[in-house]
């Protein structure tokens, strides 16, 4: 490997001494051994088992909701409803002031999406849990679902979340969060060329091999000691702490080996309602997802459109980009409406663009709440943004890397969110890139460099 | 419900145990013996994590019930390592960093070292099929194939 130290050697105090050396993962040898302790690791005398009765249907009125044979299942402990919990009305963001408060813990008059917590058993086997939880009599009025971001804007389509009272997230700014930069229309018109293409995909599950869930242990002390794979201790312990009407110092949360993440265990799913049924039985609790749950329950991905309008000069320049962006959260926000707002600042790419418009809508469907992956927000967006980019270098006869030497940011430039560039370093790792995939372009292109000189 | 004894050594160990019948061997290890080396990442036989040794052979703990395992012999990768000295295998998965998040990593060496107790010196091809079972969702597996190949150089030079 050759390391180029020259680059950000003015920001570096190091001297990479780290880079290329293999340093052993503290974590490994408990791994190899069977010896690190997963969250489902933990085994408690007489522990309960939690299973959840889920809703069947998209969208649907509960009218009754019945538990007395549930309730004398041999094994049973206790059943919980929505009344049971003491703040059932949660959003995980409300913790950096992002509401409203739009999801329940368990269902109370609605069911928003299929496979939504209605009602949780607690039995002494899983199995007896299971058997109960079929025998739970819920009495649903469906009512009409929307299930494509499109149509759930348009006027007259049934309303997902009467916590919004519309079918999208309401920013400061309006129906979507909005980037203005220069004059689109007029880049649009000095334009060589206009390309308008739609990109979209489809919600994709993480998958990890272990699934979601918690163990909880109500100490002598009136503490829980709760045992979990969350990817976001502090997010789950504060909001259980909301949920629960219980101060934070009650709950003693232990985690950090999480068996494969990928983001899909931010939420704040199993462990309150886990924690209630701790302490409302006296005894250790286990509420762990089937891989059936994992795969149809937990969020995913969130499904994204996006419609991007560039005009292009003959000489490679983009001159302006109008981009419309819609995330679809499934029917509660989890951390969507933050996905989408990242969207707006990311969506000019890694490209200095003189007009930019951007408009980006978190939009509630009848689908499976989404929530955070890797990347949430700009992935798919650069998906988009790349294949546009590839589009557009064929549309005026460049090659694909020379197109984009062109319209890269460097250091100086003002993004359209009016945020100065720093440290882009993208042209370098472009020529790096045109080295090692044996792809030439041209020399003034492997001159070029991400300083600009005397800015 | 009625329950049943079932009695075989588990790393060398005698172990006996009453359970309902029905009860996989995974859960018996782990919920009742304590070894919980061996884990449940889908309870459906597709995942591999609960892979355990048996009389010599592969098996998923998940699809096997307990009661069908008196008098057998049972290895799981708790019990490879002899006095504090890892196993070969588990030496070159921290030295070829095949391990993540870790939760694959018990099933995955069970099933290398199936393969390296009939086949010791194994091609790519054959670790990669002896891995098929195993899903891993944080390496890509390059590094655990790797891990594998390495173990079986370091076994065959020590024989030498």
């Amino acid at each position: 490997m050759e390391l180029r130290k020259s680059y950000f050697a003015d920001v570096r105090k190091d001297d990479l001494h780290e880079i290329g050396q293999p340093r052993p993962r503290s974590d490994s040898p408990g791994h190899v051994t069977g010896k690190t302790a997963y969250f489902a690791d933990h085994n408690f005398p007489g522990m309960l088992h939690l299973k959840m009765v889920r809703s069947p249907h998209h969208h649907a009125r509960i009218r009754s909701i019945d538990t007395s044979e549930a309730e004398k299942h041999p094994g049973v402990v206790r059943v919980l409803t929505a009344r049971d919990v003491p703040h059932n009305v949660y959003t995980i963001l409300i913790l950096i002031q992002i509401g409203p408060e739009d999801e329940t813990v368990l269902a109370d008059g609605k069911v928003r999406w299929k496979g939504e917590a209605v009602v949780a058993v607690l039995a002494e086997t899983e199995r007896a849990a299971q058997e109960a939880a079929a025998k739970v009599k819920v009495d649903y009025e469906v009512l009409p679902a929307v299930f494509d971001m499109e149509e759930a804007l348009k006027p007259g389509a049934p309303i997902v979340n009467e916590y919004h009272g519309q079918n999208y997230y309401l920013y400061d700014s309006g129906e979507c969060r909005k980037v203005r930069f220069g004059d689109v229309e007029a880049g649009f018109a000095e334009a060589d060329h206009v390309l308008e293409q739609s990109y979209q995909s489809s919600p994709i599950e993480h998958a990890p091999t272990e699934t979601t869930g918690c163990v909880v242990m109500p100490e002598g002390n009136d503490r829980f000691t709760c045992y979990t794979n969350t990817q976001a201790m502090f997010f789950t312990l504060d909001n259980t702490s909301i949920i629960l009407q219980m101060p934070g110092s009650k709950l003693h949360f232990v985690g950090g080996t999480v068996g494969g993440g990928f983001g899909g265990k931010v939420d704040v799913i199993v462990e309150p309602i886990a924690i209630l049924g701790a302490k409302l039985t006296g005894r250790p609790v286990s509420f762990i997802y089937s891989r059936e749950e994992e795969m149809q329950i937990s969020s995913p991905r969130a499904a994204e459109k996006v419609v991007i309008k560039d005009g292009v000069m003959k000489d490679g320049r983009i001159v302006a980009r109008k981009v419309t962006g819609y995330t679809d959260a499934g029917a509660y926000s989890r951390h969507s409406p933050y996905g989408a707002q990242k969207g707006a600042g990311h969506y000019p790419g890694p490209y200095t663009i003189p007009n930019v418009w951007i408009d980006t809508y978190c939009v509630y469907t009848n689908r499976t709440p989404s929530s955070a992956m890797r990347g949430f927000g700009v992935t798919i967006g650069d998906f988009a943004l790349e294949v546009q980019m590839d589009k557009l270098a064929r549309l005026i006869g460049m090659d694909p890397l020379e197109f984009r030497f062109i319209n890269a940011y460097r250091d100086g430039d003002m993004k359209a969110h009016r945020q100065p560039t720093e440290g882009a370093a993208l042209i370098e790792c472009m020529q790096e890139a045109s080295r090692a995939a044996n792809w030439p372009v041209a020399e003034k292109f492997m001159a070029m460099s991400s300083y600009k000189k005397g800015a | 419900m009625a329950k049943v004894p079932v009695q075989f050594t588990l790393n060398g160990s005698e172990k006996a145990e009453f359970v309902e019948s029905g009860t996989t061997l995974l859960n018996t290890l782990r919920d009742k013996i304590g070894d919980t080396s061996p884990k449940g990442g889908c309870q459906q036989g597709t995942c591999g994590a609960c892979s355990v040794i048996v009389d010599g052979e592969l098996r998923l703990s998940c699809l096997t019930l307990a009661e069908t395992c008196n008098g057998v012999a049972i290895t799981t990768t708790s019990g490879l390592a002899e006095g504090g000295v890892l196993h070969p295998l588990q030496r070159a998965f921290l030295d070829t960093f095949a391990t993540q998040c870790g939760f694959c990593t018990p099933g995955m060496i069970m099933a290398a070292k199936v393969l390296l107790d009939h086949t010791p010196n194994p091609s790519r091809e054959d670790v990669v099929e002896a891995l098929s079972g195993n899903i891993c969702r944080c390496t890509g597996y390059e590094p655990i194939i790797q891990a594998v190949l390495t173990a079986a150089r370091a076994n065959s030079q020590n024989a030498a």
